[in-house]
């Protein structure tokens, strides 16, 4: 069946399944080429496209309570394709997708001004401090169908978009070849390494926009507030700012899903954890 | 020895002691070469930016300088457009001023990305929604204004002068010279504003964000008025420490106070504006994001409600009040302690606009990130104040920047037209340029 709107990949993290083993990290730097320094300890210049926090609830025990929060680019759509980032990009280095919803960057193309970083309430964006540098042997370890990126660049996860040329280009042969009926990609065609690396099964991926997919029965996505979940378990990073992401995440806590955002005073129990 | 290259009917320090005075500076400026080269080869990891710091030191020294050479278009629109004719006395100085401080600008930005090489892609492959793109354009194009509005100066130099096509050239520009300084204003007004958008449109910082007109944030506005209020502030300020420097009054008293008067009642109300403009920020844009005010300002080892202080109260309405007011502005005290509030505080608004936008955690579970330059990043913003200071310095010695000094400070002429090497005042402490006609006037 042809699917007729535009595709809005996301994702949906349930909270109260990771474990924290950062398994979506390694699969995604190791996926993506994501280069490392020989010292690691400044956690400020790492590049870290998937990075896992960890929240707690502030009480102390034995009422103390913890979560690990992976946090990808949110690929924020903001106001029809404004994300914070897309918008103030002065190069058209960062692009949004309005065939999938994804936020890309083109590498080749940033010349490293730190806008969108500074634009990013997330931190999802890194800049490349320094040229990559590969032990010995590791060069032959790359993944071939993503390019290494160069020193005074900006980068982020990009929902790993080869993946979905790949998994296209693949349909649109089979297509060409009278062996599938369409060229629209069934939902575990098209996967990122976080999802599958995920041991807990917390990560979920697909698309937003098709209601046969997990991510959008999970997530419930409102089209009349802009993507807020109608899932009173799910929620997203800063939803007051009008960011309009695609992460979703889910959790039974209270104080986690409250973490999520920022309240005054009044406006609840919970504030800064 | 250079006595054929200064202005005539003026006095100048031999060259031997101008050399050595300008020793230390010129040290300076080869240590910011050096951090600058630095920079471009080894990278941006001489820095102590970081991921969380993306802009830091050199963007806010961008924005202050921008800010502060805003003297240059309000002074050009004043004398040019707006007729006030006294200020040709003191323009010469504010185009110079506004010169160094664009060139700079540019300097550090071409420091500043990652990829120094493809910088021309901002042009390229321009983002119409980006204000850095607007800034681009705008600043990349009052840089030739402000270029076109200096070189008449360079082409008044006494020797230069001598060439006929050359006086002729400059004269005609003179006369066309309001036209660059509306096209300079013009300009002046959309950078100077997009780089107020700059941190105005950060939707997802509630620090920065504001609303506005249009696309439009208030930022955009109230940069440009700062601009407009402190930039002659800074020709104010430079002014009387070039005075110092020299030991001479260079520009009569009247210009100054008429400049610091219109400075002042633009200080004043956009001081005003910008208390409104806080006030509205502190009590529904930053609320309905779910911040209170003093978590902008608590819970971290720097920004404390002082930087607010010390911006609007110290920097803005001190300064303002002093200025309006004809007593204030009478006082070479007060005067020059006003126009010293007034520029750290347009330079305290745009570190806060830089640096406490990135200081500052959004997400709930995220901390304050704290930053210190590294040596590369102070030798690199230096290298623009040394480079500023041997362009006056050269301008100041070798063209007719000041229309006024040499009514100020009369020289005891020989008599006729000697060649100054020739003449005995040559070897004397200061040279002199001993021919009495006068120059003509600056327009």
């Amino acid at each position: 069946m042809k699917q007729e709107r535009p595709k809005k990949f996301g994702m949906v993290i349930d909270l109260d399944k990771c474990t924290g083993c950062g398994a979506c990290l390694v699969a995604c730097m190791s996926e993506n080429n994501v280069p490392f320094k020989p010292d690691e300890s400044d956690k400020l210049t790492s590049i870290t496209w998937m990075r896992v926090y960890q929240l707690n609830n502030g009480k102390p025990y034995p009422e103390t309570d913890i979560c690990y929060l992976p946090r990808p680019c949110q690929h924020c759509e903001g106001d029809h394709g404004h994300s914070p980032c897309v918008s103030v990009c002065p190069a058209t280095a960062t692009d949004y997708g309005m065939e999938t919803g994804i936020v890309s960057q083109i590498y080749t193309r940033c010349f490293g001004c730190r806008y969108c970083m500074a634009a990013c309430p997330y931190h999802a964006r890194y800049f490349n401090w320094w040229d990559p540098v590969w032990p010995d042997g590791m060069e032959k370890y790359l993944n071939p169908s993503v390019s290494v990126r160069m020193r005074g660049v900006v980068e982020k996860c990009s929902f790993c978009y080869h993946r979905y040329q790949t998994a296209k280009d693949k349909a649109i042969y089979q297509f060409a070849e009278g062996e599938r009926d369409s060229t629209d990609l069934e939902e575990d065609e098209y996967q990122t390494a976080c999802t599958q690396a995920c041991p807990a099964g917390a990560i979920i991926f697909g698309d937003l926009n098709n209601p046969s997919h997990r991510v959008h029965q999970i997530a419930q996505p409102d089209e009349k507030h802009a993507g807020r979940p109608k899932n009173p378990k799910a929620f997203r990073l800063l939803e007051r700012l009008g960011t309009n992401p695609k992460v979703y995440y889910l959790s039974s806590r209270d104080w986690v899903r409250r973490a999520g955002d920022n309240y005054l005073e009044g406006e609840g129990k919970l504030k800064r954890h | 020895m250079d006595t054929a290259l200064i202005p005539e009917g003026v006095k100048r320090d031999p060259l031997w002691k101008f050399v050595l005075k300008l020793g230390p500076v010129v040290a300076v400026l080869i240590w910011g070469v050096v951090a600058m080269l630095l920079c471009w080869i080894k990278g941006l990891n001489q820095t102590n930016m970081n991921d969380y710091y993306g802009f830091a030191l050199w963007i806010w020294a961008d924005l202050a300088v921008i800010a502060l050479g805003g003297g240059a278009f309000f002074t050009g629109l004043l004398k040019y457009i707006i007729g006030k004719e006294e200020l040709k006395n003191i323009i010469n100085f504010a185009v110079l001023v506004g010169f160094i401080c664009y060139s700079s600008a540019l300097l550090i930005l071409a420091i500043d990305i990652g990829q120094p090489l493809r910088g021309w892609f901002i042009f390229w492959h321009a983002n119409v929604h980006s204000m850095l793109t607007e800034v681009a354009f705008c600043l990349s194009c009052y840089f030739g204004v402000l270029t076109i509005e200096y070189l008449p100066l360079i082409l008044e130099n006494r020797q230069l002068d001598r060439v006929p096509f050359i006086h002729n050239l400059s004269h005609n520009m003179h006369e066309i010279m309001a036209v660059f300084a509306a096209t300079g204003a013009f300009l002046s007004f959309f950078h100077q504003g997009s780089l107020g958008g700059v941190a105005g449109v950060l939707f997802g910082r509630p620090f920065a964000f504001r609303e506005g007109l249009f696309i439009w944030p208030w930022t955009f506005f109230l940069f440009t008025w700062s601009a407009a209020a402190c930039g002659p502030c800074f020709t104010i300020m430079l002014l009387k420490i070039t005075e110092k420097i020299t030991g001479k009054k260079l520009v009569k008293d009247d210009v100054v106070r008429l400049l610091a008067k219109i400075a002042g009642w633009m200080l004043f109300t956009y001081i005003i504006a910008k208390i409104i403009d806080t006030w509205y920020w502190a009590a529904v844009t930053a609320p309905s994001k779910g911040f209170g005010l003093m978590e902008f300002y608590s819970n971290n080892g720097f920004y404390g409600i002082w930087i607010l202080i010390l911006e609007v109260v110290v920097g803005g309405v001190i300064p303002a009040l002093i200025l309006i007011t004809a007593k204030g502005r009478s006082n070479p005290k007060t005067l020059t302690l006003a126009v010293v509030l007034a520029v750290i505080g347009v330079s305290v608004n745009r570190w806060a606009m830089v640096l406490q936008v990135m200081a500052v955690p959004v997400m709930s579970f995220d901390q304050w990130a704290l930053y210190y330059p590294s040596w590369q990043e102070v030798a690199t913003t230096l290298l623009p104040v040394a480079y500023g200071i041997i362009l006056i310095a050269l301008s100041h010695r070798y063209l007719p920047v000041w229309p006024q000094e040499r009514e100020l400070n009369p020289v005891e002429a020989t008599a006729g037209p000697v060649s100054a090497e020739a003449a005995p005042g040559a070897e004397s402490e200061e040279e002199t340029s001993a021919e009495p006609e006068p120059a003509p006037a600056q327009a």
